[in-house]
């Protein structure tokens, strides 16, 4: 279970990807070119990327990232030049433009698109497992909720299904302290949301969501009983929200000094960039790592760029296994589009326009 | 949008948006059982700040900022309405109303009926689309509470009917499902007529008065069925009348039939997909109640049965345009 030196800067190389990539995202959001709303995870980095690398791309392990895990995709192999043409709303984008930002993914692909519902993805993935239980597959599942998902019905019906038949999944609980602008004092009476896997049944383990190392070993070990039919375990990973609910959020509801502290003294790269100092990392493997992020990011950017839009009869199809796609209404045979101009939407009108 | 939203802005012009303000703060201080929930509502003053404001004024017992359980805020709405209170859930995106969709149909619309309690309370929250916010955050959730008996829709196209209804809705004895469009909300303005401002449900409105052909739609499309109307009176000489009709449920059969005398042609818009939306029940009910009045089929423009996709020229292909309208009517009057 210890990670080799050659492991600890991949994951470095995750965590420095998922901050660059979505440091250019805000680039090209205040560039107009981001379509919609954009979200961040910075402070979060290390509970995304340390928790998916736990899981084993060989046994076909499947992850169920939420909005805030795009260092979890990236891991199990998400393109940058594909999480740049979602936010674009690219033609050629994985979801050919239907699905926007980092919701996309399958099952082939070691991870699930999730929905904007919360909680939802609890019972898809005790499903998910269920069938690999079924078929005596060795797949673990992993299942990302925010604070805020927990309080939804989905979430407990789902953990409780997947207790109940041992499926092996594993729930993590990312407590990152706001669910948009409601803190957790609002969200839950409970001390601590490890404390729920009590009602499960279940085991419980809670863990410093910044560090990036600790945040490997406990799911690690979440994921090794999960394999050996153990059923579920909830994580509680204890993190920090450091940008808005997406871009647009001022975060006016945060007491002042907080986002300060937690960048100045608990960024989880900073931190884990001290660990490789001291262990004899030198600075310019770092340096060279966050050079090939540079141009990683710089490619990606110009191929989305570089793409275009979705043709308009795309709409109609994907909608049925058996069906090329939906006709088309009869005020738009002949019609390729409706509209002159598409009208750039910003915010979903979430703030003054 | 319209000559409404055009220059000459005054002072007492308010948006869509801020007549649904203006009824909140008016009913709760009138009515001190009515208070609000949902998530995101007090201290943030919600995700369109739709009840920025409210929490200061009437504190945050009466303006509750909720875990995110639509379940339970449907739910407790219902008690607390049982107890003599007038709550106002807020949906954050009407999407959502989906995971409330048991407590609503099971035990709101029926419990009047089974055992005679009442719940007067209201559902508000954003639909609608034309803001690429894709398959989560642009849906028309009408036509899956339409069909259950025991609820009331509303959903206004205009600013003052934003207020006025949203006063009727509060006021009502029964739960009024609010649908405001978020593509609204701060693109129209109109001034607010003075005083007690409430807009009865059940009562469509005459948004233009035309002798050719009637359009009967509500919410945002009520905008583009405008646009249609005078393009087709520029260019076609046609004269359009538009019903808007401000209340799904309980419907105003008497509008319809009104203008279908009026005019003899009918076309629907609605913005939610075809299949089981709100069109093909007016079309049932014209047929049953004026057949004989017809001159032409009724015809409808709607979205396409899909679900919202979020790339602009996907989400304006699968929406209803204007240019729609106009193809549609056309078809009509040439019957």
């Amino acid at each position: 279970m210890m990670l080799t030196r050659e492991q600890k800067l991949e994951l470095y190389y995750y965590m420095r990807l998922t901050r660059s990539l979505e440091e250019r995202l805000v680039n090209l959001y205040r560039q107009t070119k981001v379509i919609g709303g954009l979200f961040r995870s910075l402070g979060q980095e290390a509970d995304a990327v340390g928790a998916a690398y736990a899981l084993d791309k060989s046994k076909g392990d499947i992850l169920s990232p939420l909005i805030r895990n795009l260092g979890a995709m990236l891991v199990r192999g998400a393109e940058p030049t594909e999480v740049i043409k979602q936010y674009m709303a690219k033609g050629d984008s994985p979801t050919k433009g239907k699905e926007l930002n980092i919701h996309f993914g399958g099952i082939e692909r070691g991870f699930v698109g999730q929905i904007s519902h919360l909680g939802d993805m609890v019972p898809v993935m005790a499903g998910v497992t269920l069938a690999a239980k079924m078929r005596g597959e060795d797949r673990v599942g992993l299942v990302f909720v925010g604070d805020g998902a927990t309080s939804t019905g989905a979430f407990h019906e789902g953990i409780n299904f997947a207790a109940v038949q041992r499926c092996p999944l594993v729930v993590i609980v990312e407590n990152n302290g706001y669910a948009y602008s409601t803190p957790v004092a609002k969200q839950t009476a409970a001390k601590s949301f490890v404390d729920k896997a009590i009602g499960y049944g279940i085991p419980g383990e809670q863990a410093d969501g910044n560090d990036v190392l600790a945040v490997y070993d406990v799911t690690r070990r979440a994921v090794d009983r999960a394999r050996r039919g153990e059923g579920v375990t909830l994580i509680e990973l204890i993190t920090y929200r450091r940008k808005g609910h997406a871009e647009h959020d001022n975060q006016s509801y945060v007491p002042e000094g907080e986002i300060d502290r937690w960048a100045a003294e608990n960024d989880p790269i900073d931190r884990f960039m001290k660990v490789l100092r001291a262990e004899k990392v030198k600075a310019s493997e770092l340096t060279a790592i966050d050079d090939r992020v540079r141009t990683e990011i710089d490619t990606a950017t110009d191929v989305a760029d570089a793409s275009p839009m979705p043709e308009p009869v795309e709409a109609l199809r994907g909608v049925y296994a058996n069906q090329a796609n939906v006709p088309p209404l009869w005020f738009r045979e002949d019609v390729s589009s409706a509209v002159d101009s598409h009208e750039r939407a910003s915010g979903w009108g979430t703030y003054d326009v | 949008m319209s000559a409404r939203q055009g220059g000459g802005r005054t002072m007492s012009e308010v948006t869509y948006l801020e007549g649904i303000r203006q009824a909140l703060f008016e009913e709760m201080e009138r009515d001190p059982n009515v208070f609000c929930l949902g998530e995101d509502i007090g201290t943030y003053g919600g995700a369109f700040k739709v009840t920025d404001g409210l929490q200061a004024k009437f504190g945050a017992s009466r303006v509750i900022d909720t875990p995110i359980s639509e379940i339970a805020i449907v739910g407790a709405a219902a008690g607390a309405a049982h107890m003599g209170m007038r709550p106002v859930c807020e949906m954050q995106f009407m999407d959502f109303v989906s995971n409330a969709y048991d407590m609503l149909t099971n035990y709101v619309a029926t419990a009047r009926y089974r055992i005679g309690l009442g719940c007067p309370m209201v559902v508000r929250g954003p639909s609608g689309g034309y803001v690429r916010g894709g398959p989560f955050h642009s849906q028309n959730p009408e036509a899956a509470f339409f069909h259950t008996p025991g609820l009331k829709i509303v959903s206004p196209a205009s600013a003052s009917d934003a207020k006025g209804l949203m006063k009727a809705a509060i006021r009502d004895d029964d739960c009024v499902l609010f649908f405001e469009h978020k593509y609204l909300y701060r693109r129209i303005k109109e001034e607010m007529p003075a005083g007690d401002h409430v807009v009865p449900i059940g009562k469509a409105r005459t948004a233009r008065e035309g002798t050719d052909v009637s359009i009967i739609t509500y919410s945002a499309t009520l905008w583009k069925a405008l646009e249609a109307a005078e393009i087709m009176q520029a260019e076609d000489g046609v004269s359009v009348e538009v019903i808007d009709l401000r209340t799904l449920l309980p419907m105003d059969d008497a509008a319809i039939v009104e203008t279908v005398r009026k005019t003899n042609r009918v076309l629907i818009v609605h913005e939610d997909t075809r299949t089981g939306g709100i069109a093909g029940e007016i079309t049932a009910r014209i047929n049953e109640t004026c057949f004989e009045w017809l001159d032409a089929p009724v015809l409808r423009v709607t979205a396409a049965d899909v679900p919202l996709p979020y790339s602009p020229p996907l989400e304006d292909y699968v929406l209803p345009q204007t240019s729609d309208i106009v193809r549609a009517l056309r078809r009509i009057v040439a019957y």
